[in-house]
């Protein structure tokens, strides 16, 4: 008798998010002193969905004239009404917008996944929370700041310009606008030109706030209007996150100002697992470290450094731990690896794939499927590469990991620090004494240990070296907007 | 006691100026010199006009140190600073004869000598405190143990202030030490034999060689290499002309080189924060075990 032998599925079935909830309009226009005013250039560009190609809204792009508006708008509200209220008021305006971020958390969840490609899953219990978070943290210190600086005599600074990207678009401008507002001043913040949309519903939501006009000013568009911003010059001082390379060039073009400025730029973090680690664990801090966020992660942890008996047992498990990722729609509750922001990102990241096969590295990618529309990179891991390969040099900013083996900590100390970089690092060891050799001898802002990318308010975050200077986040993220004597 | 010979007229035995790099007194590479001259024209000595290739040397120097000097314990680098103030004390006559040579009053000598050893015993304290003052053990919302630390930036470069002979140069160099940093002091161009003297207190006071480098020179000249070196982290110039800063910040930005501007005062700045501007905050995260939590508070 014939049987027919009936396939059983385990895939998940699909969990969408609806999106009904949240409201994209049609166009939007620049935030500036409390209104949204059409930009001086009369231009609009479309923001894109990365996971269909297809178009959300269309976003002003502000030109010089428009920078200069909201730099008066910026300057006026400083000397008007920011720097006249309490230390106590301005908290309170601050957890306003804590309390109305949480209120409409879901709405902004939606809204990042659709324009960022992030999942759900990640907008929803990382970005989101975290941006209210960061506001609720901060509220609390504009009244609190001589505590935190003592013989110091802790003052504002001014006008603030502020230029965040797109990995993280509105919790970017949570640590941005959180702790400039909460020290006193006021802002122009630029978003990314592909990710503005949260960041206009946030200005709906200052406005909602009752914040006074001009205290917060958001402007769109592309690195020209950044420029702009950059060399206003009644900016006081700049914040600016994003690659190394603008952050270079800003750096040179506010070379003898007295424009006072901080950087957060990019990483080639070191993830170093030793044989000790707890192993199923590690591996989970592997791919937390670098496929988070589909690797669009300044701290990812895009260099794996495993000591050398157990880097079979790690990259078998680690294969079978990527090829359970799914791939896909960002909207889908059980997606873990969402779109790529953009077309020009995924070229940047398939340029890094090629140069790591032309350099004869083993490339492994999972196996799992992804859609035909849209823009998707699988899970990569690099195997056996060389120290000074491009993959394990530059930043590549995708899901894509380039792993090394060692035999002793001071060579995994010295590789894990040979590079310009040094925003984090990760390290996995079950010894107490070892975890506390290595993060002391590491040189990076962050370090992990037994776990890896992790974010909090009170953690200052920030790098060594050409990762950039200054802090975002904690006690010490404050002083960056601030002035102080002695 | 035996009878020693002298004659009245004994030639004075004249010092030679030289640089200190890596703990050794070398000439300068380039055999350049300038002449420095009192205000009546007696030649003080011949002074080394280093050259980029010094200032690289002195680098290699630098790094090839910070690792030690970085890793030595805080009362150790303490108990070093202060045993600097305990050298130069007994160098009193010394120091005030070269001031007064470069045509500092008595006064003004005897003044800037007691300065000097305040302010490197201010400092000594500082080494095994500031890293309690300025850490943080940070309340996460996760099951995390997590906190913040101040560890050196590195290596990094000074230009000493051209307004003092021996306080200024201290004040470039002596912050970034007691936070574990070694660095390079281009020394006052006018005013440089008080560094120098002040090299050979350090290499009698326990500091490890390499930790302080002592250039002598011309800012001008060196300007360029001070700032764009790229394996330096950091750079200090005291009392900048201010179409230097453009260059120092253009230069500075090709390894995102921290750079910070002091203008002297009256009198130096005592404060933690001079410290605290050659400093990197690290952060360290790691889990706390949330088992089976006993709800009870005891």
């Amino acid at each position: 008798m014939a049987k027919t032998k009936k396939e059983i599925s385990w895939d998940l079935s699909p969990a969408p998010e609806s999106t009904g909830h949240a409201t994209i309009d049609k166009r939007y226009d620049l935030f500036i002193d409390g209104k949204f005013v059409p930009p001086s250039t009369k231009k609009y560009f479309k923001t894109i969905n990365p996971a269909t190609e297809e178009s959300l809204s269309e976003i002003a792009l502000a030109g010089e004239k428009d920078v200069d508006k909201a730099v008066k708008a910026a300057r006026k509200a400083y000397d008007t009404t920011w720097s006249k209220i309490s230390a106590a008021e301005r908290g309170k305006y601050i957890y306003r917008i804590a309390r109305l971020i949480q209120e409409r958390a879901r709405e902004f969840a939606v809204i990042e996944s659709l324009d960022g490609g992030k999942p759900i899953r990640e907008s929803r219990d990382v970005d989101v929370p975290l941006a209210a978070a960061h506001f609720f943290y901060h509220a609390g210190w504009a009244d609190k700041l001589d505590y935190a600086f003592a013989n110091s005599s802790p003052t504002s600074i001014g006008v603030v310009g502020q230029i965040i990207p797109w990995n993280f678009p509105l919790l970017m401008a949570a640590w941005k606008l959180a702790p400039a507002l909460a020290c006193g001043n006021t802002v122009v913040l630029k978003p990314a030109e592909t990710t503005s949309l949260t960041a206009l519903k946030l200005a709906e939501l200052i406005r909602d706030a009752g914040l006074p006009d001009g205290v917060v000013n958001i402007i769109t568009g592309a690195g020209e209007t950044g420029k702009a911003l950059v060399n206003h010059d009644d900016v006081d001082k700049i914040a600016f996150t994003g690659s190394t390379e603008v952050g270079k060039m800003i750096r040179r073009s506010l070379a003898g100002t007295s424009t006072r400025l901080t950087l957060e730029l990019g990483g080639k973090a070191a993830n170093i697992v030793f044989e000790d680690a707890a192993i199923d664990q590690a591996v989970e801090g592997i791919v937390n470290g670098i496929y988070f966020n589909q690797g669009h992660v300044c701290c990812a942890g895009s260099r794996l450094f495993v000591e050398e008996n157990v880097a079979n047992e790690v990259i078998r498990k680690l294969k079978h731990r990527m090829n359970q990722l799914i791939v896909g729609d960002p909207m889908d509750k059980n997606t873990d690896v969402g779109a790529i922001n953009s077309k020009g990102q995924l070229h940047t990241i398939e340029k890094y794939l090629k140069a790591g096969e032309k350099d004869g590295f083993e490339m492994y990618q999972s196996q799992v499927a992804v859609p035909k529309k849209g823009y998707w990179c699988r899970p990569t891991l690099f195997t056996n590469v060389s120290q000074s390969s491009v993959i394990s040099k530059e930043e590549i900013f995708g899901p894509v990991l380039a792993m090394q083996t060692f035999r002793t900590i001071d060579e995994v100390i010295d590789k894990a620090n040979n590079t310009p970089y040094g925003l984090s690092a990760g390290v996995w060891t079950d010894k107490g004494s070892k975890i506390f050799n290595l993060t002391s001898r590491l040189k990076a802002g962050i370090v992990w240990a037994n776990t890896f990318n992790k974010f909090d308010p009170t953690s200052p975050f920030g790098g060594y070296k050409e990762s950039g200077f200054g802090r975002e986040g904690g006690i010490h993220g404050l002083s960056a907007y601030l002035n102080l004597q002695g | 006691m035996a009878k020693i010979k002298t004659t009245s007229e004994s030639i004075e035995v004249m010092k030679t100026y030289k640089l200190f790099i890596g703990g050794a007194f070398p000439r300068t590479e380039s055999g350049r010199f300038y002449p420095l001259r009192n205000s009546s024209d007696k030649l003080i000595a011949n002074v080394c006009l280093s050259s980029r290739k010094d200032f690289r040397n002195a680098v290699v120097a630098a790094r090839k140190a910070q690792g030690g000097w970085g890793a030595k314990s805080a009362y150790n680098r303490s108990q070093i600073i202060y045993r600097i103030a305990e050298m130069l004390q007994q160098k009193k006559e010394l120091f005030v004869k070269e001031m007064k040579e470069l045509g500092y009053t008595d006064k003004r000598a005897q003044q800037e000598f007691s300065a000097s050893v305040d302010y490197l015993v201010h400092y000594a304290g500082w080494c095994d405190k500031y890293v309690q003052v300025f850490s943080s053990v940070n309340p996460v919302a996760s099951s995390h143990f997590n906190f913040s630390v101040p560890e050196p930036t590195g290596v990094v470069a000074a230009f000493a202030s051209n307004k003092s002979a021996l306080l200024g140069f201290l004040e470039a160099f002596i912050p970034a030490i007691c936070g574990g940093n070694t660095t390079i002091v281009l020394a006052s161009e006018e005013l440089p034999t008080c560094a120098i003297t002040m090299a050979e207190v350090l290499a009698t006071s326990d500091v490890p060689g390499g930790t302080v480098n002592v250039l002598t020179g011309n800012r001008t000249e060196l300007l360029d290499h001070f700032a764009s070196h790229m394996d330096v982290n950091a750079f200090v110039i005291w009392d900048a002309e201010s179409a230097d800063s453009i260059a120092i910040g253009q230069y500075a930005s090709e390894n995102v080189k921290r750079i910070k501007f002091y203008k002297s005062e009256a009198s130096a700045v005592e404060s933690p924060q001079r410290i605290m501007d050659l400093q990197e905050i690290k952060t360290t995260w790691h889990p706390v075990e949330s088992i089976s939590g006993a709800g009870s508070g005891y």
